[in-house]
């Protein structure tokens, strides 16, 4: 038995090697492919710790402005941690440790003057569960607003409704502003979540696995919703459906234990993809 | 066999014993409720009179009228028996309101044609037939019929009775008041050394335009004596050497009725009056007549000061722990002192209370901001702001932890949702967190109230007396005195039934006090439940 065991760590160790040597080539590939954009968030030798164990080892990643860049891989694998390093969401946990740095066109966001609400505002997060307070559906979208200290009602009406038609929601919700938001349906709320996060104009969207709680149609408004959002806004999303990251992504990273192991166009990575686990995620041999 | 054994499988079993242990705290619950609530209630009720024939042992018959009030089962070696508690009333006659008699001696019983119930300001009620009314100075009978004029003399004096206390308590009190102000002002003057001839002239001045009002109303309440004492009723009553005419005065009567001549809709209006009185005077008679009022008032107020200190307190402590401080040993060790505070016998934050925040922290106060008051003490003494402060000691472990328990369940989404919107975490905490809170930390000053209100011990050590000269909130300036004792019911309740001369007398009152705090306990709650309701209904989707 135990010689089996050995044996398989063995050629466990010897896929690891094989991964971190053809890690280097991928990632040439990508910053080549990426030439013509500009460059919204750019992460660099990013570790993070939970307590002692390792989560994110390394990861070297450039995030495209005004393009949705999908994160792919099988659980626990760091893709949403990553995501939620993005807007510094990883601070609320005890016992987190980051080393490495992420810049936002050019600034590192985990220097120690930043201030975090601030960057949070710029850097818009919707979460896998609709999350919308208990309050009414007008008052949810003014949240952002009210925080930053707008008062006009004036200007807050004309922001919420902006933003609502921007969420694809205005149109369900507009005879029922006053009335609460946990009335409406799980595919409702995401929405109105989006609307939320895009009413205070952030740069950056970060979707964390946006539809994954929600049925087949909803899914489909919130993938038509992020294909119009992109015009606006820079758009990363975490999903575990392939075939959403397909349908909106312009690029996509494969993450693996916490590493990003190829990152490239989405449709080079879907259809010709350079790395053997890659392509065996993509194919459905594992994960 | 089997089919025992499936059904003890399916569960029923356990169903029927589930049931059973809810039926039993029903039950229970209604039990005290309703038993005490008849022992209260029919106290109220004007009994009827009887008139008593007893034969003594040696044959010697004596009549008497009196109420039937209690009996009990007693077995001699003669045989069985009953023991009847009789209330004779008449105290100023006998001695004694109430008599024990044994069955046997009852020769006869029948219900006491005419005889009226008096009952009086002092001396307990008197039973009699009376037989006119005079002018007490002349001894000439008033023309007319006599209950008609007996009734008009009791609501006149009762109104001058009214008119001699409000002047006594609000008007002369408020003399006394400015009086010791003026008197503190100048104390506190000396000891700073500022006295002047003029501040001493003018407080002077002031002290004399004072005793002059002092002396108008007390000619006032000299000529409304005079009044009261105007008129005199003569009254048959039985005595121990047979029938006696006595002359009492109607002033001294609070409410005359003949119980055996009126119907029950008359009675009604009795038993409401009387119910009237017991919530809304103040008491006589060493608390076995009269109302509980301040007692009352005590209690709400008391438990109202201490939910404003409490409910703060509890929640900032609470929001602290879960919220802000990192989750390890050292908050771990404060969670659980907190609950074991919990644990803390009562009486022990009373004793606490006497000696840190009476003797301590009170005796600081008076020295400092005080010191013209000294030698008698201000806050140096127990009082309603010690008591209350003591109180929210001992409740402050029941609102932490439900409070506590309250932010634990709200989802971390949020708290997620509304940072990310760019929030700062204490933004978050004002405008998510606590809102939608709400319930929880309600639920919390619901428990320390129900908590408070009932607690007794601790409070006869900071400011709880049996009887207060003046209620805690007045018309004086600055209206709400937290130096001063006030009355409790619960400490009412211990008062009247063990520290009372007249036992057969107060043992309704203590049930009717009981169950005046139980019925105010529950108000209180009702009021915080239905607070809570509503908000929860704003917040419906989260478990409360």
């Amino acid at each position: 038995m135990s010689d089996v065991n050995t044996a398989n760590a063995e050629t466990q160790s010897e896929q690891d090697i094989v991964i971190k040597t053809s890690l280097a080539s991928d990632k040439m590939d990508a910053i080549n492919e990426l030439a013509d954009e500009t460059i919204a968030f750019t992460a660099d030798k990013l570790n993070l710790f939970y307590g002692d164990s390792q989560a994110l080892n390394d990861i070297d990643i450039q995030i495209p402005e005004k393009k949705v860049t999908a994160f792919i891989g099988p659980s626990g694998c760091g893709k949403s941690t990553l995501l939620r390093c993005f807007n510094r969401m990883n601070d609320l946990i005890d016992d987190v440790t980051i080393k490495g740095d992420i810049k936002l066109y050019g600034q590192d966001i985990y220097e120690r003057n930043v201030d975090v609400a601030a960057l949070r505002r710029k850097v818009g997060m919707v979460f896998q569960k609709p999350n919308p307070f208990p309050k009414t559906i007008y008052e949810n979208v003014a949240y952002g607003l009210r925080i930053q200290g707008i008062k006009s009602k004036r200007v807050i009406d004309e922001i919420v409704e902006k933003s609502l038609k921007g969420a694809a929601l205005w149109d369900e919700v507009k005879d029922r502003l006053n009335q609460s938001a946990l009335g409406l349906s799980g595919g409702q709320q995401q929405r109105l979540v989006i609307a939320r996060a895009i009413a205070i104009q952030p740069s950056v969207l970060l979707l964390d696995e946006p539809a994954s709680a929600l049925d087949p149609i909803s899914t489909l408004k919130i993938e038509e919703l992020i294909n119009d959002l992109k015009n606006e806004f820079t758009i990363v999303i975490v999903t575990h459906n392939m075939q959403q990251a397909a349908r909106v992504s312009d690029y996509t990273a494969f993450m693996y234990m916490g590493d990003i192991i190829e990152f490239t166009d989405t449709k080079t990575i879907f259809t010709t993809p350079k790395n053997q686990q890659t392509e065996d995620y993509i194919t459905g041999r594992y994960g | 066999m089997n089919k025992l054994i499936d059904w003890y499988k399916e569960g029923t079993p356990f169903l029927w014993v589930c049931a059973a242990a809810i039926a039993l705290s029903v039950i229970l619950v209604l039990g005290i409720v309703g038993f005490i609530g008849y022992q209260s209630l029919s106290h109220f009720w004007p009994s009827n009179t009887h008139l008593i024939t007893l034969q003594n042992e040696s044959g010697q018959k004596s009549k008497i009228v009196a109420e039937y009030y209690q009996s009990k089962n007693k077995v001699s070696p003669a045989g069985k028996y009953k023991d009847i508690l009789l209330k004779t009333g008449n105290r100023d006659i006998f001695g004694l309101d109430f008599r024990w008699v044994k069955d046997s001696s009852i020769t006869a019983s029948e219900l006491a044609d005419k005889y009226i119930t008096f009952e009086r300001r002092e001396w307990g009620n008197l039973y009699g037939i009376a037989t006119k009314i005079v002018e007490t100075s002349s001894d000439t009978e008033l023309p007319g019929d006599l209950w008609g004029n007996l009734q008009d003399k009791i609501t006149e004096t009762s109104q001058i009775h009214h008119q001699i206390e409000k002047i006594q308590n609000i008007e002369i009190g408020a003399i006394n008041y400015e009086m010791e102000q003026i008197r503190l002002h100048k104390r506190s003057l000396e000891l700073r050394d500022e006295l002047t001839e003029m501040a001493i002239a003018e407080a002077k001045l002031e002290v004399e335009q004072l005793d002059l009002q002092y002396n108008e109303l007390n000619n006032k309440l000299t000529k409304l004596s005079d009044d009261l004492n105007k008129y005199s009723l003569y009254v048959d009553v039985f005595s121990d050497n047979g029938s006696k005419t006595i002359k009492i005065k109607v002033s001294s009567i609070v409410r005359a009725y003949t119980p055996n001549n009126i119907g029950t809709f008359e009675k009604i209006s009795i038993y409401i009056d009387r119910i009237d009185e017991y919530i809304f005077d103040s008491p006589r008679e060493a608390n076995t007549e009269g109302g509980v009022f301040p007692a009352i008032f005590g209690t709400v107020l008391m438990v109202f000061i201490m939910t404003i200190f409490v409910t703060p307190f509890g929640i900032l402590a609470a929001i602290y722990l879960r919220e802000y401080s990192k989750q390890n040993v050292f908050t771990r060790i404060i969670r659980i002192s907190v609950v074991n505070l919990a644990g803390v016998p009562s009486v022990v934050y009373g004793v606490f209370g006497l000696g840190f925040f009476v003797y301590i922290l009170g005796g600081e106060i008076d020295a400092l901001f005080y010191p013209e008051a000294l030698p008698s003490p201000t806050f140096g003494t127990p009082g309603i702001l010690w008591a209350s402060i003591t109180l929210a000691l001992l409740t402050l472990p029941v609102v932490i932890v439900s409070t506590e328990e309250g932010l634990a369940r709200i989802p971390r989404a949020f708290k997620e949702g509304s940072l990310a919107l760019g929030a700062t975490k204490s933004e978050t905490l004002w405008k998510v967190i606590i809102p939608i809170s709400t319930p929880a930390l309600i639920t919390g000053m619901i428990l320390a109230i129900a908590r408070a209100a009932g607690e007794v011990a601790p409070l006869m050590l900071v400011g709880v007396v049996k009887l207060a000269p003046s209620l805690p909130l007045d018309g004086n300036f600055p209206y709400l005195h937290m130096d001063r004792k006030f009355m409790h019911l619960g400490f009412h309740i211990y008062d009247v039934g063990f520290q009372s001369p007249n036992v057969e007398a107060a043992r309704p009152l203590v049930f009717a006090t009981a169950f005046l705090l139980i019925a105010i306990i529950i108000f209180l709650n009702l009021f915080a439940f239905s607070l809570r309701n509503r908000l929860r209904e704003k917040y419906k989707s989260i478990a409360g």
